[in-house]
């Protein structure tokens, strides 16, 4: 089953940039992407821009209206996603406990629909 | 319908639900609502059949074949949905192949596994837990969806969703339907007898309403827990979880007097506790305890052995108690556990000594509505002779509690310190 992992994490929580243990977190980013790669878990994934970049686009009454950032509602801020295949949620689940995030921040697990959009 | 035929689709339904159901989620392919919505419609066809035909010789391998045959129906009828094509072929591989519809001594192992999946399922931690309990109690022991929510009280549509919306993230999420792999084993273990214990309890402690023991999940949970005792006959916590609840559920009579009030345990008429169901809660500890891994079940179902020997309330060996309390303390920290360890430590080394120990929870702020904290604290203020204090709390705890029974019982613990 085709799974999309939300990474997110409370702003400010989390090593900051230029401590050990910041370096030590980016290590196990990069050993834990190097293998998802190999094993052909991973459909594509990627990093975002912060909230600042974001633009949000609305239609109504056939007028296209644009907005800075999204609103986010909750304190914890999107910042990567994977689309992942794997056999079963147990799977999911346990490959998200896995990424350093879920440790201050959150993961949510959404199955993809059989629906393929392109 | 004649009796006899009514009496065996009892038995059957009470027997075989959960063998049926377990064997046609698996041939399914995990997806549980398909598969209950087949089981049922296989015993309407009983109720129709068996009076006019008789009742097959397999009454459980008949059910099987026809809720089967009941699933590829549903399933072709909504064929568009591609959705459903995962499921079609296992169906017609099963049907084919027709193996796993007698209970033979060959396949008793096969059914033993399936209901295991089925119970793993249904206490998925990735459900939500007030979803958790009924539907383990829908699959397991066929309650009916008005007696679940009238167990939970809730409305019965307000039940149906709750039990629809699970069995559809069932689906759409991909909850594996097996016995999880060893490593997760022992965890998810865990959260199956947390499931049991708290269907114990609801049915135990009636959290509202008037009823103060809706004995039914009291059964339900036992029956789970034998179940699960069958089924892991190694695990040293399941055979302790059925300890406990069999040994708690001794007391059941002694629990309600005459009125209908809560009795609290030191008070209870020791001659009316269910001695042959205490010795038996007493050898599935020893069970327990010689496979050498504790556990919070096991401690727990210590603690109710040592009450159930005790012949009266003051002969109760409360060291013993206390130093199990503090050896679940350390297992499985608590408040409840903190609560019931500065009880004992009260009859052991006095009340002042207990009083320490509530100290830190005192001054928690979560636990400022939590009743048991206030109850015990009013029991032991009361007998370090600060009665100021023991009147302000008994007015606290019976300002908490919403069981009506238990409420008045309280008032009557408190005698002159109630609250006008």
């Amino acid at each position: 089953m085709k799974y999309m992992l939300l990474l997110r994490y409370p702003d400010g929580a989390g090593p900051q940039e230029g401590t050990p243990e910041f370096d030590a977190e980016m290590a196990t980013w990069g050993a834990l992407n190097q293998e998802l790669k190999e094993s052909g878990t991973v459909i594509t994934a990627a990093g975002l821009q912060p909230e600042t970049a974001a633009t949000t686009v609305r239609t109504r009454e056939g007028e296209t209206v644009l907005t800075d950032g999204p609103f986010a509602e909750t304190k914890e801020l999107l910042f990567s996603f994977y689309v992942v295949d794997v056999p079963d949620l147990d799977a999911a689940t346990a490959l998200a406990a896995r990424l350093p995030n879920a440790a201050y921040g959150s993961v949510a697990v959404r199955p993809l629909t059989f629906i393929e959009q392109a | 319908m004649s009796d006899d035929v009514a009496a065996v689709l009892d038995r059957a339904y009470r027997e075989e639900w959960a063998k049926v159901l377990a064997t046609l989620t698996r041939q399914v392919g995990g997806d549980l609502g398909l598969a209950e919505d087949a089981v049922q419609d296989a015993f309407v066809a009983a109720a129709a059949d068996w009076p006019r035909v008789g009742v097959p010789r397999r009454p459980g391998a008949w059910l099987t074949t026809t809720a089967r045959r009941r699933a590829i129906d549903r399933l072709r009828r909504e064929q568009t949905r591609a959705t459903h094509q995962p499921a079609l072929e296992h169906l017609e591989r099963a049907r084919r192949s027709g193996q796993d519809d007698a209970v033979t001594a060959d396949n008793a192992s096969a059914v033993t596994d399936d209901r295991l999946r089925l119970i793993f399922t249904c206490c998925h931690p990735a459900l939500a837990m007030e979803a958790r309990l009924p539907l383990t109690l829908r699959s397991l022991c066929g309650l009916e969806v008005d007696e679940l929510a009238r167990a939970f009280l809730t409305t019965e549509a307000a039940m149906y969703q709750r039990l629809a919306r699970a069995k559809r993230k069932i689906v759409a999420a991909g909850i594996p339907y097996r016995v999880p792999p060893d490593d997760q084993l022992l965890d998810r273990l865990a959260g199956v007898l947390r499931v049991v214990y708290l269907i114990f309890n609801e049915g135990h402690s009636a959290t509202g309403g008037e009823d103060l023991v809706r004995a039914g999940l009291c059964d339900e949970a036992l029956r789970l827990a034998r179940l699960l005792a069958e089924l892991m006959p190694d695990d040293a916590e399941t055979l302790g979880l059925l300890a406990l609840l069999l040994l708690t559920d001794a007391r059941r009579d002694a629990r309600i007097d005459a009125a209908g009030d809560a009795v609290a345990l030191d008070d209870q008429d020791r001659a009316r506790w269910d001695r042959a169901q205490i010795d038996e809660g007493a050898a599935v500890l020893q069970r327990a305890l010689r496979l050498a891994r504790p556990g919070a079940c096991q401690v727990q179902a210590a603690i109710a052995a040592v009450h159930a020997e005790a012949p009266t309330s003051a002969a109760t060996d409360w060291p013993q108690i206390a130093a199990l309390y503090a050896t679940l303390e350390q297992l499985d920290p608590s408040p409840v556990v903190t609560v019931n360890r500065a009880v004992a430590v009260g009859r052991t080394e006095g009340a002042s000594a207990g009083l320490a120990l509530l100290g830190p929870l005192v001054v928690d702020e979560r636990l400022v509505r939590y009743q048991p904290l206030h109850a015990a604290r009013a029991e032991l203020l009361r007998e370090a002779g600060d009665l100021d204090g023991a009147c302000a709390a008994y007015r606290r705890a019976i300002e908490l509690t919403a069981n009506a029974r238990a409420r008045a019982a309280l008032v009557r613990r408190a005698g002159p310190l109630a609250p006008a």
